[in-house]
């Protein structure tokens, strides 16, 4: 048991961190009071920039960290761009969110894929190489925890919960933070107290759009090393994680290890021989029934954000 | 009427994205668009085959439009016709029936297959209050995996591990006199019934005290309640028929326009379906020609591809940025209202006789 | 003359309608003015004119004697104006401290500096009286306490002009005393208030001056003092107003409606009505009186069938109906006006036809076996809107959105009636009408009365229960703190009891 977790444990963290990203994201847009289901899309946007930046570089610079890193910059900067076709319909245009959602996940999708086809004729990019995995000095040292969470790791891992630890203090400690939460709770009280509702909503789907396309590059520079056209689901998974954390860092990073976990032993459950007398599509669905059930659960207390999905409007009073 | 004129102009805007598309990889929008339609109807072929792209289209459409009515959002028409589709599917291959009953059974399946998956969140909606968006999206990939180890499992294809055993005649709805008469096309009776659900879905919408009730719930649920409708049930009903059209949709496609069924992919009618809701207006006849349109784009691009070198998906660039234009209606008649004001300006040369607060 | 505001001559048109055709209004510092209006009068748009929500499209206001152009609320703010809304602007998951300083925070470098901030707010409600809790959560403290924070949130701003728009409303009668003390203070250190509102009675006790406008026109600034309440009103509506209904005395049959020890439930799982019990007999109008929020929405949704209790039964005509279903409960005689007709009374985009047979579209004749008669429902409700004077473009098939509030009431009150209920249950039946349409209702009512019916009126204006009720039962925290006959009680021994001191013998429970 202990030696199957150890050898889980680092896939499982690799494949939480793109959902953890994304999530985090999403927390920053719902927050503001913009749902965004685009998420899929956003990655899709993310992984395709990302994995075409890193294509190019590679072929000039190989074996070189540098062309990965202009990767992940270059799918952030896609992600935001791509997002503010969301953000223009949702609050400029007060658009239905799941609609304008579905359409970046449509738009996505089907653009990165004829793009790419342009390229290569099979639509899919592959990178030479990604991140290479390594064991942290010392950390990795310490009893238990050490070969859990400090062995096999990448870059972007310790890039990632920086980055939630960053926004967790953003989000409740900083002006910014309190603000954008006025907007997505009661954006009437936020304008009635001089906030632009618009500015910060804008900017809560832009770091959206970043995080996601970071999300989506992270998949291409660990796990995946091609881009196929779309991150299977993991996009939505990241909503449900949202969710499921009840649109806090902290239970969304428990929401998405959770998620990781469970997917990561689904995918090598037929290796193992302890797992392999689950039959696997218990394993696939378990993560969302489990959210269906998250939800049964909260419905009676959710904390989402009270205007989340709802377009503002400053004349309504 | 207004909203006809803001779909076709969402419709333009997509065709422009398409071209500009096309120009910036280099391509020529002119043929491209000129190979696009000619691909889709050229000859009677072609054309049988775009009404059949366009049939599972005309189901998932009819189903998000008819849960749009009841004022839920069903974005899981995708696992719902993938369900009913193996439902369907499993039926043809495991009974032995004259093909007529052997139909029947399987577009019973396939709308029990579909209404099972909407039911669900439907449920869940009307006894929880659980937004139906998300627990139709998990729906979506537990029917996704569900399909993709319950095919392999029991009905594994002769030569690829992706799709099932291929049904036998006695259970597709292709029959010989209409692929005759368009010329050897896929076109099946999926067609008719997908006109007949057309049918059915208008007369409920505006005849019955079904329809009645389910749109009273959409519009405002808490007058519906307070009249004494029982709301709970009518979201439940509403899901059901919902997932129920979806789940025929997958008979379309999967005893129709092919032959079996696919594992690994969530159909992407199902998504399209709320382009096809939305461009449609959630009218029965709308989402009628919304889905001969898309199914002209779909079927279209095949030729377009090989004539040319424009990748196919092109089409689905083209359909998704019609839905955006869509969503963000706003846009188009904030364009037209200028369009109409400098028209006015222009031939008064007065200041505009309506000035709107905004 | 010193005055902190003046607004002269101000006009504001909105497609279709002028909401302000030269409004003068002009606050001295260190008054209460108050600004009277029917609803639909102009009073918001001319204070949202004040406090930057909209521009004037002609007319000059000046602040400190120095005309300003106030183009959004932040301008507002800085020019030391500062206007407390009728809904509150609060995020009910922040703290009070969060609330207050949101938009112009205190801070340490890039960090929210709150501990600086909760003790000038607490300096600031020490100096004013207003006592309040700094780290409160919105959710967790009382409207009253809300309002406070709302006033702090523009002392913490410095404000000099405070505009109150009807502030009373969702307040008990204890709190409407402490927010005159409030007011008081907030006088003595010079501040200057607007204060709206349709209230005489208020204006009597709280302002100094008063000025009146009608359909977006000023009729005049008065003297409080020197001005009775009549006069006031009679400026407001334009004619002369009699205060009292007309109706002949009660002559009640036998029990209709029958409520006893009914505890429900609200939305946050706490009880709202306790062990409450009420009977209302066919020909009389028993009132419901009480501050918004104190179990009257828990008993009417009990009573229709929306609500489960959790204890005691409901019974009409004799028969339980305790777990009866919405539809059953209509069928045996009970109709309901609720309480917000665009939220819960009517479908805002069906037709005027579809609304009309919202109840019993699944009778005949309006369907039969399940499919609709589109012509017999069309004829149904144009027998309601020629008997009850609904007026719309096109008749039976206007969209209903596109009516005018009184004829949305109207047609509801209409539909309602023409079930022809044993027992008919009116909420805020008057709410944000004019006064013709208020009238028309009141007679409307009492006509139910004499033909016999059981009405169950429930409102939060005190007048509208004094005058049209025949008994009057006074609900507190979910409690039925007494039971009066109208004609032996007055606005006195109701605000007492709506307050919680307990009348009757029965103080057991």
């Amino acid at each position: 048991m202990w030696t199957t977790l150890v050898q889980i444990m680092p896939y499982a963290i690799v494949f939480t961190i793109p959902l953890l990203i994304t999530a985090l994201g999403a927390l920053f847009s719902e927050r503001s009071g913009i749902v965004n289901i685009g998420l899929e899309g956003l990655m899709v946007v993310g992984a395709f920039a990302g994995a075409f930046v890193i294509f190019k570089f590679q072929a000039l610079w190989p074996n070189n960290a540098a062309a990965l890193w202009m990767g992940l910059l270059v799918a952030m900067i896609a992600g935001i761009l791509f997002s503010l076709l969301h953000a223009f319909a949702s609050i400029n245009l007060s658009a239905n969110q799941i609609i304008s959602g579905t359409a970046i996940n449509m738009i996505a999708g089907a653009i990165t894929v004829f793009l790419a086809r342009n390229m290569t004729g099979s639509g899919n990019i592959r990178i030479t190489s990604g991140f290479s995995r390594y064991d942290v000095p010392l950390l990795s040292d310490i009893p238990v925890i050490g070969k859990l969470l400090f062995t096999n790791t990448y870059d972007t891992t310790w890039l990632i919960l920086l980055i939630v630890a960053a926004s967790t203090f953003v989000l409740y400690k900083t002006p910014f933070g309190l603000r954008l939460r006025a907007c997505g709770e009661h954006p009437h009280a936020a304008e009635a107290a001089g906030i632009n509702v618009r500015k910060m909503r804008y900017m809560g789907v832009m770091i959206s759009g970043a995080f996601s396309g970071l999300g989506g590059a992270i998949i291409i520079v660990t796990f995946a090393g091609e881009f196929t056209g779309s991150v299977s689901g993991l996009g939505f998974l990241a909503l449900a994680s949202l969710i499921f954390g009840q649109w806090k860092p902290m239970g969304i990073l428990a929401a998405t290890l959770f998620f990781g976990f469970a997917s990561t032993v689904a995918n090598v459950s037929q290796v193992i021989p302890s797992l392999a007398v689950i039959p696997p599509v218990i394993l696939k669905v378990f993560p969302y029934v489990v959210t269906l059930l998250a939800l049964i659960v909260f419905s009676k207390s959710s904390r989402a954000p009270q205007a989340a999905g709802e377009p503002f409007d400053s004349g309504k009073r | 009427m207004r909203s006809g004129i803001i779909s076709l102009i969402a419709v333009l805007f997509g065709l422009l994205a398409g071209a500009v598309l096309m120009a910036v990889t280099g391509h020529s929008p002119l043929a491209g668009y000129t190979y696009l339609f000619e691909g889709g109807l050229k000859n009677p072929e072609r054309i049988g085959n775009t009404l059949a792209t366009a049939t599972p289209l005309i189901f998932t459409g009819l189903s998000v439009a008819f849960a749009f009515r009841t004022g839920l959002f069903n974005i899981g028409a995708a696992g719902q016709m993938l369900f009913g589709g193996f439902l369907a599917s499993a039926a043809g291959l495991s009974f032995d029936l004259p093909k007529p009953l052997l139909l029947l059974v399987m577009v019973i399946a396939g709308f029990v297959g579909g209404a099972l998956w909407a039911v669900i969140p439907g449920i869940l909606k009307a006894r929880y209050n659980v937004h139906e968006v998300v627990s139709t999206i998990m729906m979506n990939w537990i029917a996704y995996w569900t399909v993709y180890y319950a095919v392999p499992a029991y009905f594994k294809g002769e030569f690829l591990e992706t799709e099932s055993k291929l049904l036998p005649d006695a259970a597709t709805l292709k029959i010989p006199f209409l692929t005759d008469l368009f010329g050897g096309s896929y076109i099946n009776l999926g067609l008719f019934l997908a006109v007949i659900a057309v049918i059915v879905f208008a007369f409920i919408i505006n005849r019955t005290t079904l329809g009645y009730e389910l749109k009273a719930v959409g519009l405002n649920r808490q007058a519906a309640e307070y009249a004494g409708i029982a709301v709970n049930r009518s979201i439940v009903l509403s899901m059901i028929i919902a997932g129920g059209l979806a789940g025929l949709g997958g008979v379309a496609e999967y005893a129709g326009n092919a032959a079996n069924i696919q594992i690994g992919i969530l159909p992407s009618q199902g998504f399209d379906g709320i382009a096809v809701a939305l461009l449609g207006a959630n009218t029965p006849v709308g989402v009628l020609l919304s889905a001969l349109f898309f199914g002209l784009l779909y079927s279209g691009r095949g030729f377009m591809n090989a004539m040319t070198e424009i990748p196919p998906e092109i089409a689905n660039s083209i359909i998704a940025i019609i839905i955006y234009f869509a969503a963000a209606s706003i846009l188009i008649e904030r364009l037209v209202r200028w369009l109409v004001r400098r028209r006015a300006a222009g031939s008064e040369s007065g200041p505009s006789a309506e000035r709107k607060v905004e | 003359m010193d005055y902190a505001v003046e607004m002269l001559g101000i006009r504001k048109e909105f497609p279709g309608i002028v909401a302000n055709d030269d409004i003068t209004l002009c606050l001295k510092r260190g008054e209460v003015h108050a600004l009277l209006g029917e609803n639909g009068a102009g009073k918001s748009t001319l204070m949202g004119i004040l406090f930057g929500m909209y521009q004037a499209d002609r007319g000059l206001v000046k602040v400190n004697g120095k005309e300003v152009r106030i183009g959004n609320p932040n301008v507002a703010t800085k020019l030391g104006i500062g206007m407390v809304h009728q809904h509150f602007k609060l995020v009910s998951t922040f703290t009070v401290t969060e609330n207050i300083i949101l938009g112009s925070e205190t801070r340490k470098g890039f960090v929210l500096d709150v501990k600086t901030a909760s003790r000038r707010i607490e300096e600031l409600s020490q100096r004013y009286g207003l006592n309040v809790d700094p780290y409160a959560k919105i959710e967790d403290i009382s409207v009253g306490m809300q309002q406070r924070v709302e006033i702090l949130k523009m002392l913490y701003r410095d404000a000099e002009v405070l505009i109150l728009d009807e502030p009373t409303a969702v307040l008990t009668p204890q709190e409407i005393l402490d927010l005159g003390v409030i007011m008081r203070n907030l006088i003595q250190e010079g501040k200057s208030i607007i204060l709206i509102t349709h209230k005489l009675k208020e204006i009597k006790a709280n302002a100094h001056r008063c000025t009146v406008i009608r359909r977006g026109r000023t009729i005049g600034t008065v003297d409080v003092a020197a001005t009775s309440e009549l006069a006031m009103a009679e400026m407001m509506v334009g004619r002369q107003v009699t205060f009292k209904v007309d109706k002949k005395p009660a002559v009640p049959g036998a029990v209709v409606l029958e409520v006893d020890s009914l505890s429900v439930k609200n939305n946050k799982k706490c009880l709202a009505l306790s062990d409450f019990s009420l009977q209302v007999r066919a020909g009389e109008i028993v009132g419901i009186a009480g501050v918004d929020g104190n179990g009257q929405s828990e008993l009417v949704e009990a009573i229709a069938g929306l609500r489960k209790p959790e204890s005691g039964t409901v019974r009409l005509k004799g028969e339980e109906i305790t777990a009866m279903s919405v539809r059953g409960r209509i069928q045996r005689g009970i109709g309901h006006i609720p309480e917000d007709r665009q939220k819960r009374g009517l479908v805002l985009d069906y037709s005027i036809a579809e609304n009309m047979v919202l109840e019993v579209y699944h009778r005949e004749p309006h369907s039969r076996r399940g499919i609709l008669n589109k012509l017999a429902i069309k004829q149904y409700a144009e027998r309601i809107i020629a008997s009850f004077d609904v007026r719309s473009g096109q008749g039976a098939a206007s969209i209903v959105r596109s009516l005018s509030g009184g004829n949305q009431q109207k047609a509801i009150i209409g539909r309602e009636i023409e079930l022809n209920p044993d027992l008919l249950i009116a909420v805020q039946p008057t709410r944000g009408l004019d006064v013709g349409s208020i009238e028309y209702i009141h007679k409307r009512l009492i006509e139910q009365r004499d033909k016999g019916k059981a009405v169950l009126l429930i409102s939060l204006e005190l007048d509208e229960i004094l005058n049209l009720s025949d008994r009057i039962a006074v609900v507190n925290q979910g409690e039925r703190v007494g039971i009066v006959e109208a004609s032996e009680t007055d606005e006195n021994e109701i605000g007492m009891l709506m307050a919680g001191v307990k009348a009757e013998g029965g103080e057991g429970a």
